[in-house]
């Protein structure tokens, strides 16, 4: 479904990616592990369109989707939720939601609603809430049912336990593991390497820009020298 | 007791078309970061266009919707030939960029119209009054606040409950998540100029009917009038635009109003004294916007 292939981006003169490559099959869990300033922010946001590559290329299904913009990718179904959930904290939970659907035609758009009521019910609960007020947990799922508004083909998810008390970790890593049920496409940036790989089909390390391994959950925690070098927890 | 209701009524009607000013202002520095300086030009340029069509003979019946139609016009031009090219550009790039689209078009008209004030007939209702009471109430203050009015309750429609709207408020918060939502740029852009431009538009309807006139220097005042009351009501805030705007307008007559003779010249000037006072105890303006510097 998507290919990253020597994907580079730079920050002026600083190379913040290094053709980078990964390869996420449709219906697969991919995970993208690494330390701090390993660049994972900075390939989500260069597929998503955030940011311009230098060089490299990025396709979906096929076609070169490289440099389009993130509303034009959003319309290839491509979505992502982004570092820090930044929800729009001067807008209520539904409001949120329903721009989270404006891609989606307008008939179609109460029923995705209601859709997310009910797989959310914490939302459901704070429906005309101003989203500002929301918790850090409650706030990290209407970032995730924003981007489902969109019905995406490939969500991409940055960080989606940063921050967040070891319960609500729970809760974010039960609906990643509800999606992957569901048959959900995934590519998830997580600092919580173990969660992660023990979640993720396959996982690419990322380390001062470039790739340096890719495996599956097993194969990358077995490979303990890698692990504590490259990701350290 | 008269007096304060007077000056309250005269106020609002003064008030009336610096929100309306302030909300354009705010409407664009929401989704650009921009603070637009070239604003007033808008009224410049409907000015002009009242100039021309009122000395053909057209009756202000027909003006109203031109002016109007004038402005969202200019405001979309400005925004193509100038902004659409500054797009993302730092803050002073902005800045620079609006103050040039000022000078520019105020060059235009210097240059190939006349650097004097040209005059256009009012309309001959604007210095009715009628009385209430022992109040003077001119029915232009009344058309200028229902029709302002109205118009605040069809934008808080507009934005509240339309596709559009919302993609607007959400473009202001965060104009990169919002594009990940799916919020076209161009569109929220242009409508936001376009927006701009009506409330504009209406503001310079009752501008040129009350000033009967218009210069190459012409938006100047209502730009500063519209930029001051949009850092007053609290830069970011639509809410904190019209806020600003009334209180603007209420302080320049109220204070006209209570100065000795001697120094009622100098209103404006003390207006300009009490707002600098307002930024140094609360420089967020009246109503602070949280987290984020857009609106």
């Amino acid at each position: 479904m998507l290919e990253v292939s020597g994907l580079t981006t730079k920050y002026g003169e600083i190379s913040a990616l290094r053709e980078a490559s990964l390869h996420v099959g449709s219906g697969e869990v991919i995970g993208l592990i690494g330390p701090n300033g390993a660049g994972k922010t900075t390939l989500l946001n260069t597929i998503a369109g955030l940011l311009a590559p230098s060089g490299g290329r990025v396709s979906l299904d096929d076609e070169d989707v490289t440099g389009h913009s993130p509303e034009r990718l959003l319309r290839s179904g491509l979505a992502l939720v982004p570092e820090h959930r930044r929800i729009f904290v001067n807008l209520t939970v539904e409001e949120n939601l329903r721009i989270g659907g404006v891609t989606v035609p307008s008939a179609d758009r109460p029923g995705l609603l209601e859709e997310m009521s009910e797989r959310f019910p914490v939302l459901r609960d704070k429906w005309t809430t101003s989203a500002g007020y929301l918790s850090g947990g409650e706030a990290q799922q209407l970032a995730i049912a924003r981007a489902l508004m969109s019905r995406p083909r490939l969500l991409m998810m940055d960080e989606p336990s940063l921050g967040l008390a070891p319960l609500l970790v729970d809760v974010v890593f039960e609906l990643i593991d509800a999606l992957r049920a569901q048959g959900r496409t995934l590519l998830v940036v997580e600092q919580n390497a173990t969660r992660m790989l023990e979640l993720a089909d396959r996982a690419y390390v990322l380390r001062s820009g470039e790739v340096v391994a890719e495996g599956t959950g097993t194969e990358l925690r077995d490979n303990k020298d890698l692990f504590d070098t490259f990701v350290g927890n | 007791m008269t007096e304060l209701l007077q000056n309250l009524i005269d106020g609002l009607g003064r008030g009336s078309i610096y929100a309306l000013l302030a909300l354009g202002v705010a409407v664009i520095f929401g989704v650009m970061h921009l603070l637009n300086f070239a604003h007033g030009e808008l009224i410049t340029v409907s000015g002009y266009a009242s100039f021309w069509a009122l000395g053909a003979g057209w009756s202000w019946y027909v003006m109203v919707p031109l002016i109007v139609a004038v402005s969202v016009a200019t405001s979309l031009l400005i925004e193509r030939v100038a902004f659409s090219r500054v797009r993302g550009a730092d803050d002073f790039t902005l800045l620079l960029t609006s103050f040039g689209v000022h000078f520019v078009v105020s060059a235009i008209f210097l240059l190939y119209v006349s650097a004097s004030v040209k005059t256009f007939p009012r309309p001959t209702w604007v210095t009715n009054t009628y009385a209430v009471g022992s109040l003077r109430i001119e029915v232009f203050d009344t058309v200028v606040i229902v029709v302002t009015v109205a118009t605040l309750v069809a934008t808080t429609l507009i934005l509240q409950r339309t596709t559009f709207g919302l993609s607007l408020r959400a473009a202001a918060a965060d104009f990169d998540t919002a594009r990940l939502m799916g919020v076209r740029s161009n569109s929220v852009i242009r409508g936001a100029f376009a927006l701009s431009g009506v409330l504009a538009g209406i503001a310079s309807v009752f501008w040129l009917m009350r000033s009967g006139s218009t210069s190459p220097t012409a938006g100047i005042d209502p730009m500063l009038k519209g930029v001051l009351a949009a850092l007053i009501g609290g830069l970011g805030s639509l809410r904190g635009a019209v806020l600003g705007g009334f209180t603007l307008g209420l302080a320049e007559v109220i204070l006209r109003s209570r100065l000795p003779d001697s120094v009622a010249s100098l209103t404006e000037g003390v207006v300009f004294l009490l707002i600098a006072l307002l930024f140094i105890f609360r420089p967020q303006g009246l109503i602070s916007v949280p987290h984020a510097e857009r609106v």
